[in-house]
């Protein structure tokens, strides 16, 4: 009992530090930038052709919510476009298209990320396109933004090159084709040696607006080859991994896994990414690739409203047919002039041609000239 | 009450002579001794291994970022998973902070539980509580925070929002502040409540001026040791605490970052990248501002005798 | 990390538990006031727990009425759409089996540490050791998770195929769809890592107790410390070694990051086998693994009902810990 003060000291101190959450900074802008992609200056020079137009500088912070897709590419466009403008604060929250898209239409947050436009049709009692008219009062616009190939990554010594098709990748993930030399994919691959390894697929576990493209590819293009409906879980066979991270590293632990993922994390993981064979022969995956593949997608929407819709059954020479489109999803008329002034500026950036070869360099794609143009008219209009 | 020695009368033990064979064969009770004590020692080692294991790998990946004065003073903002530096304030800030709030709800109801339960609590109800507070200890974190989720989120539609964490984290500190301070107080003596009441003393100031004053410091060891198990807490942050890279200390709106949910965001980039070195710099953090709570926990404990 | 406490089992250091307090009551208002406080504060615990039971319910339910498969038969989960199919069988099965392996292997490594620090070790010994054991409870669970990922996964790959191969008859032991090393087994091993602290914290503090007298008489008559300690010390530490081990189980039932992070999951239709070598989620895991897309009240009511499912697991654990308790208690009054 005597020495409760010892103890009270102890106490206090306790106390104190925790009370101690007082200063730190957030000014990181000394920062050197490394990374397997390349350094982000020799971003400048790839973007020059169209800078960024000297948009004046608005102060405020902005709140966006939604797809977990876009997340790398809208941190890089956010860093980017604050060494312009230091005065806005962007937050992005990667919880998922479906939460971006509730939370912006309970206004929320002030855009929303998702993978896929604002559902015309009724699904759970609400029809997202009314929700957010209602809560914008003016339609609300999807603008594409964001591309994100999907890599089919494997790991398979001593092949380096290695061609598939849809129905193909619908036996191997469903797993009907069993082992590397199968005669299906021999057929695909005269001239390559393939081994008797057997083929260990792996899938995302969490929920994924990548698992729900990768599926919509193999369901159109596949034909009947795919059972399942495309869905934001898995439904075919394998093994399941939490997040890309843990399907890329599976597979590069792993002789003969095979997995979908995010083009990033199957180059930073050195992992062999297969050519897409769209019917009108092997197509390699590069920018220019998922390019022509958002190129055929038909524009689904009204004016400035430009929602895609994507053709993964593309017979376009030279299309890589797997990928998703992220959108950012606006008010076109906003009440607040004040706020939609931010958004405009800072998506007018992101539209730029400086912003998307950025994201380029960690394995985006950028728009199409043609989406760009669209997209930059269509962020220009909004008020 | 009085003699119940945790179940077993004093006597029981020695009135069973059979367990004990104490003629001859000594050669082989011998031996039997000493492969006890060698599978004692085996145990102990491999207690100890994982734990070196662990520390020395998250010390070895992480350490080096650690000592960078940045880390102390600079967030992640500006910083992605591509580029080094940056610091981890912000999640240590917000750590803290959400302990702070989260031992401020949890303290008082926790230790007012523990003195009914004590010193007043007799009959169905005080078992009832008794029981509850067990039940509590075995609530897992994940339905911690799913049970706020439904209740802020679904049924009254509030946004994620640091506060709810700390709601969820209460949940699992409560139990563990009832059951420290449950013990600390049976071992304030008798005769000092005693003392107190012959002098005319009420009870509730007994109870406030001269029980709780006596059992302090481990009362103190208790909230600490209980805020060092919920400051590492992941689960529920999964579902009510989303991260943000700058540094934000507002528990009713916003994103908030702590250092679990800065290891579960980088944790989900390549192993080449910087942001995946910064997972075991922000893991030897949490860590070392765990022990620290531990030993201060301790050092409050070394003065609790009373 | 002393959560359950051996103090409301034994009285304190003087023999006699406090005062019955109402005969000091002086119904004054101070008392009033603060004897109110102190049931409000034992009411507050007793409420939440009963709101914790009813919310998880009441969300639950909508969600099960829809459900078009049996909720404790199925193993299938598909949440979404018009048609929602969930059952938690395989959740069960994974949650129970990999507990238990820990359980196996942590209980009775604890008891030994336990027996150590407080018999066994020198002097000087004793204390670091107590000290270094608890620091494995200051680790986070994400840490362990990342650790077993990366550095201790990959070294069980031996054994776990050497098993495989060997034992593959036994259906604890059979290869399934799981190739790798992440599996039931892996997560049950590293379980066992994060519970060790907590069970030999509790025994150790039971064994220190044990009554001078009892090990001095062992030794009187004879007997050696191993004898001592089985004849004096188990016995009497039996009681609170079980409530350590129940606590620590209830620990490993709702261990969430660290599972989450260790076992693969399986895909849809995979059939069901009792194998330690295949995937699978924990209700934990599983819930983890949701928390991205609760979307829609109908989703999250199918996880809310999962979460549901192991808060009565671990009530029952809890209370069967308690009965085991009591019981003794009684049968040695």
């Amino acid at each position: 009992m005597k020495n409760t003060r010892g103890a009270r000291f102890a106490a206090l101190a306790a106390i104190g530090g925790l009370a101690l959450a007082g200063c730190g900074s957030d000014n990181n802008t000394a920062t050197t930038t490394t990374g397997t992609a390349g350094s982000a200056s020799s971003s400048s020079a790839a973007g020059s052709s169209e800078s960024a137009p000297a948009t004046d500088c608005p102060s405020g912070t902005l709140n966006a919510e939604g797809s977990s897709a876009q997340k790398n590419a809208f941190e890089e466009v956010v860093t980017a476009y604050n060494e312009k403008c230091a005065d806005l604060t962007i937050n992005y929250n990667p919880t998922g298209s479906g939460t971006g898209i509730k939370q912006f239409n309970a206004g929320q947050v002030d855009f929303a990320g998702s993978d896929s436009a604002l559902k015309t049709e009724e699904k759970d009692g609400v029809i997202e396109v009314d929700a957010a008219q209602k809560r914008c009062e003016s339609p609300a616009w999807n603008l594409p933004m964001v591309i994100g190939p999907i890599a089919v990554a494997y790991n398979l010594d001593g092949v380096d090159k290695l061609v598939l098709d849809a129905p193909t990748l619908a036996a191997i993930f469903q797993g009907e084709i069993t082992t590397w030399n199968d005669p299906k994919i021999a057929a695909l691959n005269s001239g390559v040696t393939l081994p008797d390894t057997a083929i260990k697929p792996f899938f995302r576990s969490d929920e994924s607006g990548t698992t729900e493209n990768f599926t919509k590819y193999l369901k159109a293009a596949g034909g009947d080859a795919w059972a399942g409906e495309p869905a934001k879980s898995w439904t075919g066979k394998g093994e399941g991994k939490e997040k890309s991270s843990g399907v890329a590293d599976a597979v590069k632990a792993t002789a003969g896994g095979i997995t979908y993922v995010e083009l990033s994390y199957a180059k930073d993981n050195a992992l062999g990414m297969a050519q897409i064979d769209n019917g009108s022969g092997a197509v390699e995956l590069t920018s220019d690739s998922i390019g022509k593949f958002i190129a055929t997608a038909a524009a689904d929407g009204e004016g400035n409203d430009l929602r895609l819709k994507l053709d993964y059954a593309t017979k376009e020479a030279g299309a890589y047919p797997i990928g998703l489109v992220t959108y950012e999803i606006v008010c076109s008329v906003n009440k607040d002039a004040a706020k939609q002034n931010e958004i405009k500026s800072f998506l007018t950036f992101f539209a730029s041609s400086e912003a998307q070869s950025l994201i380029e360099e960690i394995g985006y794609a950028p728009l199409p000239a043609e989406v760009q143009t669209k997209v930059a008219a269509a962020v220009a209009a909004l008020s | 009450m009085t003699a119940i020695t945790n179940g077993l009368p004093r006597d029981r033990m020695l009135s069973e002579p059979r367990d004990l064979d104490l003629r001859g064969k000594s050669g082989s009770r011998a031996l039997k001794n000493s492969v006890a004590t060698a599978v004692m020692w085996a145990a102990f080692a491999i207690a100890v291994i994982p734990l070196v294991w662990i520390l020395l790998t998250v010390a070895v990946k992480g350490g080096h970022l650690i000592l960078d004065s940045t880390w102390w003073t600079n967030s992640q903002q500006g910083i992605t998973a591509r580029r080094e530096g940056g610091g981890a304030v912000h999640a240590i800030q917000g750590t803290l902070i959400q302990g702070l709030v989260t031992a401020l709800i949890s303290v008082p109801i926790g230790v007012l539980t523990a003195v009914y339960l004590v010193e007043y609590g007799r009959g169905r109800f005080a078992r009832i509580v008794s029981f509850m507070v067990d039940i509590l200890t075995g609530v897992p974190s994940i339905v911690a925070g799913l049970f706020i989720y439904a209740v802020f989120i679904t049924t009254f539609g509030f946004t994620r929002a640091g506060i709810f964490v700390c709601l969820s984290l209460t949940l699992l500190m409560i139990p563990v502040v009832v059951r420290s301070t449950e013990e600390m107080l049976k071992l304030v003596p008798n005769e000092l409540r005693e003392a107190a009441y012959a002098l005319g003393v009420p009870k509730w100031k007994t109870i406030f001026s001269v029980v709780l004053p006596t059992a302090f410091s481990g009362i103190i060891t208790g909230v600490l040791l209980g805020l060092a198990r919920v400051m590492g807490e992941t689960a529920p942050l999964l579902i009510l605490g989303p991260y943000t890279k700058a540094i934000a200390t507002d528990l009713f709106g916003g994103n908030m970052a702590t250092l679990p949910t800065m290891i579960n965001q980088d944790r989900d980039q390549a192993v080449t990248l910087p942001a995946y070195d910064r997972i075991w710099a922000a893991a030897l953090t949490l860590i070392l501002l765990i022990l620290l709570l531990n030993l201060l926990g301790r050092l409050a404990g070394r003065f609790s005798k009373v | 990390m002393t959560g359950v406490s051996i103090a409301d089992k034994t009285p304190g250091s003087h023999g006699e538990s406090p005062l019955s307090g109402d005969g000091a009551s002086t119904g004054r208002l101070g008392d009033r006031l603060f004897g109110g406080a102190a049931i409000g504060a034992g009411a507050v615990v007793v409420g939440l727990v009963t709101l914790i039971g009813v919310f998880l319910l009441s969300q639950a339910i909508p969600s099960l009425m829809k459900n078009e498969a049996n909720f404790l038969t199925s193993t299938e989960w598909s949440v979404g759409g018009d048609h929602p199919r969930f059952g938690i069988l395989r959740l069960l099965w994974v949650t129970v089996l990999s507990s238990l392996l820990a359980l196996t292997i942590a209980v009775p490594i604890g008891i030994a540490v336990a027996l150590f620090i407080t018999n066994y070790a020198p002097k000087w010994l004793s204390k670091p050791a107590a000290s270094t054991v608890d620091l494995l409870a200051a680790v986070p669970s994400i840490i362990f998770g990342l650790w077993g990922l990366r550095v201790f996964g990959p070294r069980t790959e031996g054994i776990q195929n050497f098993l495989r191969e060997k034992a593959g008859w036994f259906p604890l032991f059979k290869e399934t769809t799981v190739g790798s090393f992440t599996t039931i087994f892996l997560a049950g091993l590293v379980l066992a890592i994060m519970i060790l602290p907590i069970i030999t914290a509790l025994s150790r503090e039971v064994f220190a107790q044990t009554p001078t007298t009892h090990k001095e008489g062992a030794l009187a008559l004879g007997a050696t410390k191993w004898e001592m300690i089985r004849t004096a010390v188990l016995p009497f530490g039996k009681p609170g070694v079980i409530s350590a081990a129940m606590l620590g189980l209830g620990r490993a039932l709702g261990e969430t990051v660290a599972v989450m992070i260790l076992i693969s999951s399986l895909a849809q239709g995979t059939d069901f086998s009792f194998s330690f070598f295949d995937g699978g989620e924990t209700f934990a895991s599983k819930i983890a693994l949701g928390a991205g897309e609760f979307d829609t009240p109908q989703k999250t009511g199918a996880y809310i009902a999962a979460g549901l499912v192991l808060f009565i697991l671990t009530f029952i654990v809890n209370a069967i810990a308690r009965i085991v308790i009591e019981r003794r208690k009684a049968f040695t009054e």
